[in-house]
């Protein structure tokens, strides 16, 4: 009664004041929200970044915050790979450290002293925040503000994007999904409006993108895509032409700024769709052109001798780029999402990081809880009123699906489209049935006018979508609930910092990662070098200082299959590898004593199949490291060779004489779960240096 | 049964009559940016490609320009006012300026 009588005394002025009040308040809540549930390990912890990567970035962040930019672009880092080095300026994706040294310079000058650690720390839920804000204007373009503020609310929580940008993940996915919706909004804007501005606009976020992460192919795949798809239901208009031809030109040749790229736009197959679709586009426009000017016959002639004339040379051009090898084929990585056995058969590095495994059915649930049932409602809903936009959505959708299927770590971009997805469907459910509520309340005055079954029926009809918003309603706490869970309990771990409960509830850190970066940073001379699994190579060289070998880049697989046969080979055949690599240092991994199952020992069959994959490394075959029944085994069945070879006695050296756990006998390995093979031996080449607290 | 040639002769008439007088300027511009579009390839086709990075950005160049002319040009063609609504001849206009500004930075950062 109190909003229809605000209504008519002053007009429409004051409630779309509280409409626009209420926006900016879950707006600004939502923001928060995604800053604030991204800082549990921060809470639990400290401020340190986590993993392996993002040692890497903030290595090179704090480089460019120190050096400038000139010095950054063109760094050589003879810190890795030893004897090869790498050059940095054009190895890496640039925009993530460029925005991290911009926020810090900009804090600096205003005289908040933020170290470089802080500010890469929280720059992920910043960004988060502001893919919140942006996921909303993406939305209202698609349906309407409504649908623009759920989809707002659940990406601020959706556990598939916390995954990859909690505060102290400083990887480039922290940004790339910003800058991926941020395109997507100016390319919608574009579309719609046919407006040269915002393609431009379009082209800087792309280029902004394309600075930031190696995904950006998805991007120059599905705009291309989209227009194409446009072509075929004949929807192709003036508009869509003006915005992808100017997206296209000044998107690419921005795109071969970034060092990383390259040439790669007009000579790599991945981005040949963009290239045959904006040439397409093109004839399209002039045979439009032509028609409205030109009667139907005449047009056809001239279309028949210009047509065969022009294939013919287009056909030659393409057979002979191809033939000569210009145009080169698809590179490794992206070829694996197509056939998802290329990586296992031909490359295992690519197939061993476990980010690059085929998804399981229920990560699709743990990410993505009531948004899975809610996807293919919003498909429906995005299907029953189709425009340009919609087909846009629609097709961003199912493309992600597939590529989330096949590979864990896109599950990311998977995330928010079925947010967007959620957020139409959750907006267009709640607006029809709330409405419903809406004539229930009303008809109790309009007693008189209807008739008695309208009136049984409208309140039969009230009762059922009140019934049915409660439900809704339930399903989003739920999901809220969910999420915040999944993220506390699953998410939030720094992997440098481990913890667990002892056997009376009191809290045990490992902080072992840290204690032996720092014994080597103390103890070692400047220019030791370090040989490890390719996994620790970015934490080595950020924390210690020190040269190492191999690291996670691992663009040079026969260096690393050169330190696998290494650690694979018996101490002498080692040492022979190890004195040509000029190596001080060895530093393993091992969890048998603390139970940590990520050791170097569970990682070790790797080793040896990448270790076996080259031709130096050829008389090392996984079988023989097999016990004689097939199974890889540490206890007395092991085979001979893993009993003997040096990460076997590097990582058990002095542990026979160790007790585990009460009513075990010594030398129990807790993470194989079997007493070791071989206790007491001697390592004949190499010295212990240092062993941490918990034997990590 | 029309031949080629007549068709072409056509459309050339009715083109010179029908077309207003501002596009047949931009229509002017157009075929110049086409010739140095050409001429360049042709040059990078006969001496090879040394320095790609000034190649591409020369030839992006030309083709960024014809692409922001037919843009601009099917903006300002009044029969196409129902499809761009909310722009206007000046709108247009200052649109193609900012995106040229934007494309030639580039080409200049890019030249080498």
């Amino acid at each position: 009664m109190a909003v229809k009588l605000l209504k008519s005394k002053t007009g429409e002025a004051s409630s779309h004041k509280y409409e626009t009040l209420l926006k900016l308040t879950i707006l600004s809540l939502g923001a928060i929200l995604s800053f604030s549930t991204r800082l549990f390990s921060v809470l639990r912890y400290e401020s340190v970044i986590h993993e392996f990567d993002p040692y890497f970035n903030y290595r090179t962040t704090k480089f460019l915050a120190e050096e400038g930019y000139f010095a950054f672009h063109n760094w050589f880092d003879d810190r890795a790979w030893y004897p090869l080095g790498r050059i940095i300026g054009g190895t890496i994706y640039p925009g993530l450290m460029v925005t991290a040294a911009v926020f810090h310079y900009v804090l600096n000058f205003f005289n908040f002293l933020v170290d470089v650690r802080n500010v890469c720390v929280f720059l992920a839920p910043l960004f988060s925040s502001f893919t919140t804000i942006v996921t909303y204007l993406l939305t209202k373009e698609l349906k309407n503000e409504s649908a623009g503020l759920t989809a707002a609310v659940m990406i601020a929580i959706v556990p598939g994007y916390i995954s990859r940008s909690v505060a102290g993940s400083y990887d480039n996915e922290g940004i790339a999904i910003f800058c991926m919706l941020l395109t997507y909004y100016f390319w919608i804007k574009a579309v719609k409006t046919g407006s040269i501005a915002w393609a431009a606009a379009c082209s800087l976020a792309y280029f902004y993108m394309v600075s930031s992460w190696g995904g950006y192919v998805f991007l120059i795949n599905l705009i291309p895509l989209h227009v194409f798809v446009l072509m075929v239901t004949g929807r192709f208009s003036h508009r869509i032409y003006v915005a992808y031809s100017t997206l296209y030109c000044i998107g690419t040749i921005l795109s071969m700024q970034i060092p990383f790229v390259g040439f790669q736009p007009v000579q790599s197959s991945e981005h040949m769709l963009a290239f045959g679709v904006f040439g397409l586009a093109q004839i399209l426009a002039f045979i439009d052109y032509l028609k409205s000017k030109l009667t139907q016959e005449q047009f056809d002639t001239l279309f028949h001798a210009v047509f065969s004339l022009f294939g013919i040379i287009v056909i030659g051009a393409v057979s002979v780029l191809l033939i000569t090898g210009k145009i080169s084929p698809w590179t490794g990585r992206f070829y694996s999402l197509l056939d998802p056995s290329y990586a296992k058969n031909n490359i295992p590095i690519i197939a061993s990081v476990s980010e690059h495994q085929p998804t399981a059915w229920s990560s699709f649930y743990f990410d993505l809880q009531l948004l899975v049932f809610l996807f293919p409602v919003g498909l429906y809903v995005c299907f029953s009123n189709l425009n340009d936009a919609n087909i846009f959505i629609i097709l961003y959708g199912i493309t992600s699906i597939y590529f989330a299927g096949v590979m864990v770590r896109l599950m990311l971009v998977l995330a928010p489209v079925m947010c967007i997805m959620g957020g139409i469907a959750v907006a267009s459910l709640l607006g029809k049935y709330i409405k419903d509520i809406d004539q229930g309340s009303k008809s109790h005055e309009k007693k008189t006018v209807k008739g008695r079954d309208s009136q049984q029926s409208q309140s039969r009809r009230s009762e059922i979508s009140m019934a049915f918003v409660g439900m809704l309603t339930f399903f989003m706490v739920m999901y809220a609930f969910h999420c915040t869970w999944v993220t506390s309990e699953a998410y939030s771990s720094p992997s440098i910092v481990l913890s667990a409960r002892s056997y009376d509830g009191s809290l045990i850190i490992f902080d072992d990662f840290r204690e032996a970066y720092y014994w080597l940073r103390m103890n070692t001379p400047p220019d030791a070098k370090i040989m490890s699994w390719w996994d620790y190579g970015y934490q080595i060289t950020a924390m210690a200082n020190r040269t190492i070998l191999v690291d996670n880049n691992t663009w040079n697989n026969t260096h690393i299959s050169r330190v696998g046969q290494a650690m694979a080979s018996p101490e002498d055949k080692a040492y022979e590898i190890m004195r040509e690599l000029d190596v001080d240092y060895v530093l393993v991994i091992f969890g048998g004593l603390t139970g940590y199952s990520s050791d170097d020992i569970n990682k070790f069959l790797w080793m040896v199949r990448i270790g076996g994959s080259t031709d130096r490394g050829s008389h090392i075959k996984e079988q023989d490291y097999y016990s004689s029944n097939g199974e890889f085994r540490v206890d007395r069945e092991g085979s001979q060779n893993m009993l003997n070879c040096l990460m076997y006695k590097m990582c058990y050296y002095r542990f026979g004489q160790m007790y585990t756990e009460g009513g075990k006998p010594t030398g129990y390995d807790r993470v194989r779960s079997a007493e070791i093979g071989n206790k007491d031996f001697e390592l004949d080449v190499l010295e212990e240096a240092y062993t941490t607290e918990h034997w990590l | 049964m029309a031949t080629v040639g007549s068709v072409v002769q056509k459309f050339l008439t009715e083109y010179g009559n029908q077309t207003p007088k501002k596009l047949k300027i931009v229509d002017a511009y157009l075929v110049y940016i086409l010739l140095t579009g050409v001429v360049q390839f042709a040059y990078c086709c006969l001496v090879g490609t040394f320095p790609f990075n000034s190649f591409l950005s020369g030839f992006i160049s030309s083709v960024g320009s014809f692409v922001l002319a037919v843009c601009l040009r099917i903006q300002v063609n009044p029969e196409n006012k129902s499809l761009f609504s909310g722009i206007s001849q000046e709108r247009a206009f200052a649109d193609f300026i900012f995106a040229h500004l934007l494309l030639h930075l580039v080409v200049m950062n890019f030249l080498g």
